[in-house]
């Protein structure tokens, strides 16, 4: 029997395709209020008076609480969880981020008041009742406004909004010099756009104080309840951890936004104490809009230098990291250590710099969306290498297959030591773009480009390949690198008196499948049917401790997190199981469900070994009862996915609409517990990266407006709008990691977008532009050909 | 000021004194506690809220409950019959045309109109069908072939 590798179909579809998910806006507690946050509707405003009077009088109002009162309650607000300092060593600029804001308005959103009432009509009608006397100051959005002189300043205390300034890599002068004198230099400035994550299921939290037991339940949309419950109890509120349960139910999609904690879900556990009854808030698009925090937004110039031959010689790189106007959980780390890091790519660049600023502005924070860090990386280094390839008359796929790292297992050949601090587990990269060019068809393509001219089409290919640091990540490593957490993972695996499984994780499944893949780890691990094993996770009182799923960490560090403990279960198994058999451990082979003694047909069963470890009349002395262990897994290393994406893009002369033809993705996760699974995670993946490439994007005005923070003006891909994908893989196993995998989460988002990019400026280079900026709509790519 | 409504859902008729105001979707998640239609926007954008109106596929949250008073509503909890999964239920399985679930419940309230009105539709004019519901998980890829699964399985058994 082998589950792993087989497509087995999903064990949590059953609840979801016939209504019965469990969302936290599903559960309904006696007695609960529901609470509805007064926003402020300017960027940036002093906060002069808040006058609820008429409010709390108003039908079905429990109460209202203002900053005023999160102020009384000494409640500092949610904190960052990672920490970068400044180059000069000073610590980064850390403002606090209150649950409720007394002072000043830093974003259109930031909280000013919680209603709570016994329906959220009520909620919502007192909640426009509240009224708020601002001083409008003027606002900044853009981060390279916001470092001029004289920009309006977010927080008093942070000169010119620079929360702090980065750099890595080898010395700057000296890679200038190479870039000076090198044989050609590819230079571009581009925005990689702000982005919002977008989870159909807005975010909502449900704070319930038990009077009965003195204790919190907080149920919240989250990809990490433990986290939230350690950030809650010792940064938040001061609570005693094991008086807090924290719940992350089934979450409708999260791709970052719900890693993050965020102030409601303080307030509404704080609130609950206060008023002695469950207070639920669930966002409203709008709110999500203006209060998930976003992706990306980073203003970049970067250079790249190669020698006559088109070996690369040089990288240097500068970014503008808008942060928003707090720095979220992870913020720090996005444009620093998850893109810094990645801009070795695939190739043998010598030598590399790359520097960051971050920014406070009056928006949104940002912090990690799908990809986080890597997906910027990704496109700064892919649509250098096609302009460059462009500029030089050299074809992309070759310049690329020229400058790859040679392949490496990283067992018998050494992990790849980049320039920018990371040391690579395993890669071959040649085979997946060799792969991707012939399933392209890549010489028929440049025939039928050749023929669409004259014709009002235009065509065009682009590609990307990409790496990617996964399985985030070893807690030395990144404690040394500011993170305030450690990012190991625990499991737990409960062997039942008659043989089923429990195995609690604390990874959390939204969308990735757990349920089903874990559970075939376990049960071609333990030799027993899939149908004997459960998945538990998202419960902070089921599970013991928890780092959450992001990063494409869960398979990589969680399922290694049960394998642990699945060992730990075997050893201690076959000590039983020899004592039953009158054997020694040594003599003992397990398989398919028992321990035989080798060379004999006397064996024992999994089930009988269970029920002798809780029923141990018959029991080798001195071993402890039970069948029943936990681990914790702290990975050796990243893991390094890493593959080749295609795009095909149509232009319409006419019109600039741009049509994805085709989009090919040839990724290597290292090793695949179940296809079908990695197989949707990658055209979700791809879904995305191509919604940022030509439709997605948030847009700001002056005053510090989102104008487009509806679904009715933000546009995400319809299913029209994308082609069906053609996707296959490489298999380079991890060699630091029990089962070998590096992860699937994000790949698809992290290549995709500069291949799309790139398949329109191959479309347009009859047209003497240099770049164009994402979002390629219709109306840039219309100009260019008209304009 | 509450006024009566009734409204059959999934076969069993309700009578309810509700909000004037209050939405359809409103009224199906809060008053009947049937929470698999679900709230993914506040645009009439997204479709995770997709029902059936006397047999048509329409957004819950762009009608008020009394509007629907008289009339009959099929939510995804009347999709199956006992322990049958509508084809459509099945076919969402079995090509894994969901990941995080929010949206599907919508996207198999939309699909089962527009295999009503066009019962072997393309991989063409199902993306187009699709154009009222957002997914952000699947990348439409496995939802497409979730809907040709379940085409071509209602076709064989028609």
């Amino acid at each position: 029997m082998s589950y792993i590798g087989s497509s087995v179909k999903r064990v949590e579809d059953k609840r979801f395709i016939t209504g019965q998910g469990r969302y936290t806006d599903d559960i309904v507690l006696p007695q609960m209020t529901y609470a509805c946050m007064v926003r402020s509707p300017h960027a940036h405003a002093e906060i002069v008076s808040v006058d609820i009077a008429h409010a709390e009088k108003m039908d079905g109002v429990v109460k209202i609480f203002t900053g005023k009162d999160t102020d009384a309650a000494g409640i500092g607000g949610v904190p960052c969880g990672w920490q970068v300092d400044f180059k000069n060593g000073d610590t980064m600029k850390e403002p606090p981020h209150p649950l409720l804001v007394s002072d000043k308005a830093r974003h259109v959103g930031d909280a000013i008041a919680m209603v709570i009432a016994d329906t959220y009509a009520q909620a919502k009608d007192a909640a426009e009742m509240v009224t708020v006397e601002y001083n409008v100051l003027p606002a900044v959005t853009n981060s390279k406004v916001a470092r001029a002189d004289g920009a309006p300043q977010v927080h008093a205390d942070v000169p010119n909004n620079l929360a702090f300034d980065w750099e890595l890599g080898n010395p700057r002068a000296e890679v200038d010099a190479a870039i000076a004198g090198a044989h050609h230099v590819t230079t571009l400035e581009f925005i990689n756009q702000r982005v919002i994550c977008n989870a159909i299921e807005p975010r909502s939290a449900i704070g319930h104080f038990d009077t009965a037991y003195d204790k919190y339940t907080l149920y919240t949309s989250t990809q990490n309840p433990h986290l939230i419950r350690l950030l809650l109890c010792a940064f938040v509120l001061g609570l005693p951890e094991h008086k807090v349960r924290v719940v992350g139910p089934d979450v409708g999609g999260g791709f970052g936004s719900k890693i993050f904690h965020y102030t409601e879900e303080a307030l509404v556990v704080w609130g609950s104490n206060q008023i002695k009854r469950p207070i639920k808030w669930t966002a409203e698009r709008s709110e999500s809009f203006v209060t998930d925090a976003a992706g990306r937004d980073h203003i970049t110039t970067a250079k790249m230098a190669f020698d006559k031959d088109g070996n690369i010689l040089a990288l240097s790189a500068d970014t503008l990291a808008n942060m928003g106007a707090y720095l979220s959980t992870f913020a720090p780390a996005v444009p620093t250590w998850l893109h810094g890091t990645l801009l070795q790519g695939l190739y043998t660049t010598p030598l590399i710099n790359v520097s960051i600023d971050a920014v406070f502005t009056n928006t949104t924070a940002v912090d990690a969306y799908r990809g986080a860090g890597r997906p910027e990386a990704t496109y700064l280094l892919e649509r250098l290498m096609d302009t460059a390839a462009l500029e030089m008359g050299r074809d992309p796929a070759e310049l690329r297959l020229q400058n790859f790292i040679e392949p490496f297992d990283g067992v018998e050949e050494e992990g790849y030591v980049t320039q920018v601090a990371l040391q690579y587990d395993s890669g071959n990269y040649g085979p997946v773009l060799k792969r991707g060019l012939e399933m392209v068809g890549y010489e028929q393509f440049r025939a039928d480009q050749k023929a669409a001219e004259g014709t009002g089409k235009l065509l065009g290919i682009g590609f990307s390949t990409y790496i990617e640091a996964c399985g985030i990540a070893p807690s030395a490593v990144v404690g040394a690198l500011g993170a305030r957490a450690g990012l190991f993972e625990s499991a737990q695996v409960q062997v039942h008196p008659t043989g089923k499984v429990s195995v609690f994780s604390g990874s959390h499944s939204h969308g990735q499948g757990h349920e089903t893949s874990f559970a075939q780890v376990v049960a071609d691990k333990m030799g027993i049917p899939m149908e004997d094993v459960e998945i538990i996770h998202g419960d902070s009182d089921a599970v013991a401790f928890g780092m959450g799923t992001y990063g494409s960490r869960s398979l990589a560090v969680g399922g290694s997190a049960i394998v642990k403990s699945i060992e730990k279960v075997l050893e201690k198994g076959a000590k039983i199981a020899a004592h039953l058999l009158e054997a020694s451990v040594d003599d003992l082979d397990y398989a398919e469900g028992k321990w035989t003694v080798r060379g004999t047909d006397k064996s024992v069963g999994f089930g009988d070994v269970s029920l002798t470890a809780y029923v141990p009349h018959n029991y080798p002395e001195g071993l402890e009862p039970g069948l029943d262990f936990s681990s914790f897994y702290d990975p050796a290393n990243f893991t390094y996915p890493f593959g080749c994406h295609i795009c095909i893009v149509e232009i319409d002369k006419e019109t600039g609409v741009v049509k994805v033809k085709r989009f090919i993705a040839v990724d290597d996760v290292g090793n695949v517990i179940n296809p079908m699974i990695v197989d949707g995670q990658i055209h979700g993946g791809l879904a995305q990266g191509i919604g940022q490439a030509f439709c997605e994007g948030a847009v700001y005005d002056e005053s510090g407006q989102l104008v487009n923070g509806t679904y009715m003006d933000y546009v995400m891909p319809r299913a029209d709008d994308l082609p069906s994908f053609e996707i296959d893989r490489t298999v380079t196993p991890c060699p630091h990691n029990p089962l070998g995998v590096k992860g699937a989460g994000e790949a698809g988002t992290i290549g995709s977008t500069p291949a799309v990019v790139n398949a329109v400026m191959d479309a347009l280079k009859g047209y003497g532009i240099h770049d164009v900026e994402m979002p390629v709509t219709s109306q840039k790519v219309w100009n260019i050909i008209h304009g | 000021m509450k006024v009566p409504v009734s409204i059959t859902v999934n076969g069993k008729q309700y009578d309810k004194m509700v909000e004037p105001r209050m939405l359809l979707v409103y009224f199906i998640r809060e008053e009947l506690a049937l929470t698999g239609t679900h709230i993914g926007c506040d645009t009439s954008s997204c479709g995770a809220c997709t029902v059936h109106l006397d047999g048509k596929a329409l957004k819950s949250c762009s009608m008020l409950a009394v509007q629907a008073s008289g009339k009959s509503v099929t939510t995804i909890e009347g999709m199956a019959s006992g322990e049958n999964l509508h084809p459509l239920q099945e076919g969402f399985h079995m090509e894994h045309g969901l990941q995080c679930g929010f949206c599907t419940p919508g996207m198999i309230m939309c699909a089962a109109d527009m295999l009503k009105n066009n019962p072997n539709p393309t991989e063409e004019e199902i993306r187009h069908g699709l154009e009222g519901n957002f997914c952000r998980c699947t990348g439409y890829h496995n939802i497409v072939k979730s809907i040709q699964y379940a085409a071509n399985k209602m076709q064989e058994s028609a």
